[in-house]
């Protein structure tokens, strides 16, 4: 049998995260990002490294920008023709990267800014991004060689395969600044090494990078099926990240509640709460059920508004939060936050489903 | 009457060494296999009566008895063997139908056994369920799709829901085809587990009503025992259309069973038969079956979930569908190993197919319509042991219902004679001699032993899967794995190939 890609068969692999943000929206470099993920060089194996960077391209904050991987030529021009259908593309350019010894068999990368077009987005009766989420969804499942990266405004993921430090060196990162970071590095146990696989794994402004390997997999992927998300990757991270758009952008659920969903109290716990909160939980398990993550996880959450950090709700991955003046740290390891900041206010473990939130100042929700 | 061509089907061996002539057997067999010589201090046995129940083994104090099948052996002939003459026998003697008790004993496939399970290795951890939590509470009813929440608050309450502590329920089973010591064992046990007891179509007994929350009471087409308290005696109301045992048949409860106690249970008069038509009269499609649900649920002010039981059959998927869109709010598949107090043995043999199949095509159909949510799906016919119950879950059940399994669990042997009435061990039986030999609180106890025991069972085969709430296996078909099976089998089940 050939090794198959991601998508083709379901790979489960540990990882390191890292993520930061600066409540003031203060735009800052990609080196202190590649810091931290670089020390927990262990906890990857140099099969696929990736961040994710919020508020990098101020000049076209208002388009879309969209990161692209295309295996050839052929993909590109029939993805191109694809997106000018739908897309009035004000930009289109090759993303910039420095050359790396470790990185090897780079795809065509490629970025394009750009707004659906105003009578296929009246046609389609969709909002914009729901129509944006469509055609990400439509170029993944089913036009062979190309895949989005990302799909959100004033943000983007750059991801590779090779170790972190490696692929923040090869998008050259510290040419970048942003106001929210995340890194992920990778740990697959079996991977032909394909570059869309990497973390993070995004839609739209949603950004997020994983370390665990969910044994709910099935369930919240056929669960996902009838509302219209096709897991094409079979990765956890992916199922996350829908999963979470759903439950907060389409059923517009609370962050809590959509995060309690995602990681819910235990029986023995509801059942000591006051009647109120009781029955509240009551529900969200009745009818959520099937989006319960199970099994081992930490997760950073990404958007334009923030950043939450989750574990399951047993706690069967390591996850460390850290607070220093404006600055929020996330990690998967203590040393990865002091490695850049030594001398936080504050640092602490996350208990298992209890959430880490860090808005921008004067935002009300991510 | 000619001479019955019929032999013995099992020979009654007594060692006389170890006989202390006690003549326990003489008074236990029901069916009158035992009896004793006062004059030749013998006891004897006529071997054509015995049932093979071990009522007699296991009863007798110096192990003197053993029961073989009767070694008697027919020409060999593949197509003509002992069963097919043998039944042939019994019809040309009597003209009749030929009835049997029980589920589906042919040997046709187990999918059950062709299925393997999951557990985590190195990539992510098992949980071990005496250190870690491991939730096995299941909510069965109509989930909305969204959960509208203004202010932290929740906008409108969920519809009704059975909370069960454990996703395994006792099935229908009548006063009736049951003695009354078994429907209170059940009951009680129920109760106690925080799991459901179902009366089946025999009524709800009065004496049984203070198990009320942990009772499903059943409506079929012959509505024995229903009225208004009755609906509202249980928790949830299950509308039988069908069973895996007799797809599209009836019952029928002869008329001489029908004492004081089911007379009145069932409302109907002391020695009437209580025949169960095959379908509802007043269900002849799909709109019909509509307004049955919503009249239990307007009846019942829509505070108990609405249940519709249904026998697995050919187009199982689509019937679903439309019970799902009918307003049901479980629906409860039987398959074709489904027991039964007693059907005709043509149909148990032949009608309906196999549950794993049945439950695989109703979720996958559900879901590709986006109507899973709205449902919750409980399975059963032939459940043996919870690993059955874990892939059953795992291929989209939200809980399952055992039958057979509970009665073997107070003492049934599967002689498959329920229909006799003379059940040696005070199940299947309603003469007052035999009931009293079923302790309930004996019986409620073994049965509590026995969810326990799956229950601890489940909890270790979801530890190591890295599971620790019920609800993530549900539909987790990549938990599965086929071995035996061809390529269509897998796709119908939705599961990969071993080694996949």
């Amino acid at each position: 049998m050939m090794l198959q890609y991601e998508g083709k068969v379901r790979i489960p692999s540990g990882c390191a995260i890292s993520g930061m943000i600066n409540k003031k929206g203060q735009l800052f470099p990609g080196n202190d990002i590649v810091k931290s993920i670089a020390l927990m060089h262990e906890r990857s194996n140099g099969l696929g490294g990736g961040f994710a960077a919020y508020g990098i391209y101020p000049e076209y904050k208002d388009l879309y920008a969209i990161h692209m991987f295309y295996d050839h030529n052929g993909a590109k021009e029939t993805v191109e023709l694809f997106l000018n259908r739908h897309f009035n593309i004000k930009l289109s350019e090759k993303i910039p990267t420095r050359k790396v010894s470790s990185i090897k068999d780079a795809p065509i990368i490629w970025r394009y800014f750009a707004l659906p077009r105003e009578d296929k987005l009246i046609e389609s009766g969709l909002d914009e991004n729901e129509f944006v989420v469509r055609c990400v969804m439509q170029i993944n499942a089913n036009f062979e060689g190309a895949f989005v990266v990302s799909s959100g405004k004033n943000m983007g993921a750059f991801k590779a395969v090779g170790f972190p430090e490696d692929v923040g060196d090869f998008y050259m990162l510290d040419t970048y600044k942003a106001y929210i970071w995340t890194a992920h590095g990778r740990f697959p146990t079996n991977t032909p090494g394909w570059w869309g696989g990497a973390h993070p794994f995004t839609l739209l402004d949603w950004s997020v990078v994983h370390n665990g390997e969910i044994s709910s997999y099935d369930a919240n992927k056929r669960w996902l099926k009838m509302y219209g998300y096709k897991c094409t990757l079979q990765t956890d991270t992916e199922v996350i990240t829908y999963m979470f758009d759903l439950l907060y952008r389409k059923h517009r659920l609370p962050l809590e509640i959509a995060l309690t969903a995602m990681a819910a109290p235990l029986w023995d716990e509801i059942e000591r709460m006051d009647r109120k909160k009781r029955e509240l939980m009551k529900s969200i398990r009745a009818v959520y059920g099937s989006a319960l993550i199970n099994g081992p996880f930490s997760i950073i959450l990404g958007s334009k508004n923030g950043i939450v950090a989750l574990n399951d709700r047993i706690k069967l991955r390591s996850l460390v939060a850290a607070v220093k003046d404006d600055f929020v740290y996330i990690a998967s390891e203590e040393s990865a936050i002091r490695v850049i900041c030594p001398k936080p206010d504050r640092v602490w473990a996350p208990m298992g489903g209890e959430p880490v939130i860090a808005l921008l100042e004067g935002v009300e929700s991510i | 009457m000619s001479l019955s061509f019929l032999t013995p089907e099992f020979i009654i061996e007594r060692n006389d060494e170890r006989c202390i002539r006690c003549q326990v057997c003489v008074r236990q067999c029901a069916n009158l296999a035992h009896t004793y010589d006062t004059e030749e201090d013998w006891v004897l046995a006529d071997d054509s009566k015995c049932v093979n129940c071990h009522r007699c083994v296991t009863l007798c104090p110096t192990r003197a008895l053993t029961i073989r099948r009767n070694p008697l052996e027919f020409k060999e002939n593949a197509n003509w063997t002992a069963t097919a003459i043998r039944e042939i026998y019994k019809q040309a003697e009597t003209g009749g139908i030929l009835l049997t008790g029980m589920g589906n004993d042919k040997p046709y496939p187990v999918y059950w056994d062709r299925m393997l399970l999951n557990a985590s290795q190195v990539t992510n951890p098992s949980i071990d369920p005496l250190r870690e939590p491991m939730e096995l509470k299941t909510l069965l009813g109509r989930k909305p799709e969204v959960l509208q929440i203004e202010n932290g608050k929740i906008k409108e309450k969920l519809p009704p829901q059975l909370e069960l502590e454990i996703p395994i329920m006792f099935s229908a089973m009548s006063f009736g085809s049951i003695s009354f010591n078994a429907c209170q064992a059940l009951a009680m046990a129920a109760s106690e587990t925080g799991t459901m007891y179902n009366t089946g179509e025999g009524g709800f007994h009065k004496d049984l009503r203070k198990y009320g929350k942990n009772t499903i009471v059943q409506v079929a087409s012959g509505r024995f025992g229903v009225d208004a308290d009755y609906l509202e005696a249980g928790a949830a109301i299950e509308i039988k259309i069908g069973q895996g045992a007799k797809p599209g048949i009836g019952g029928h409860l002869p008329g001489e069973k029908v004492m004081a106690e089911i007379s009145q249970t069932r409302m109907i008069p002391v020695g009437s038969d209580a025949l169960s038509p095959a379908p509802h009269h007043d269900i002849y499609s799909i709109e019909d079956l509509r307004q049955l649900i919503y009249s239990l649920k307007e009846a019942t002010d829509y505070r108990k979930p609405v249940s519709v039981k249904i026998a697995a059959v050919h187009n199982v998927a689509a019937i679903c569908s439309g019970i799902a869109r009918a307003g049901a709010d479980i629906i409860a598949i039987d398959g074709f190993r489904g027991g039964t107090g007693a059907a005709p043995l043509r149909i148990r043999d032949n009608v309906g197919i196999p549950i794993e199949f049945a439950l695989a095509a109703v979720d996958t159909r559900l879901r590709e319509e986006g109507i899973r949510s709205q449902v919750s799906l409980v399975c059963s016919g032939g459940i043996r042991n919870s690993a059955d119950i874990i892939k059953a879950i795992a291929l989209g059940a939200d809980a399952v219902y055992i039958g057979q399994a509970a009665l073997i669990a107070i003492g049934c042997h599967m002689c498959q004679k329920c229909y006799s009435g003379k059940c040696n061990w005070g199940i299947a039986t309603q003469d007052p001699n035999l009931v009293k030999r079923l302790d309930p609180e004996i019986a409620a106890q073994r049965l509590k032993n026995l969810l326990n025991a799956w229950a601890h069972e489940m909890k270790e085969m979801l530890g190591g899967m890295g599971i620790n709430a019920i609800e993530s296996l549900k539909g987790n078909r990549l938990m599965l794995r086929g071995t035996g099976l061809t390529s269509r089998e897998l796709d119908i089940l939705g599961i990969k190939a071993a080694g996949e």
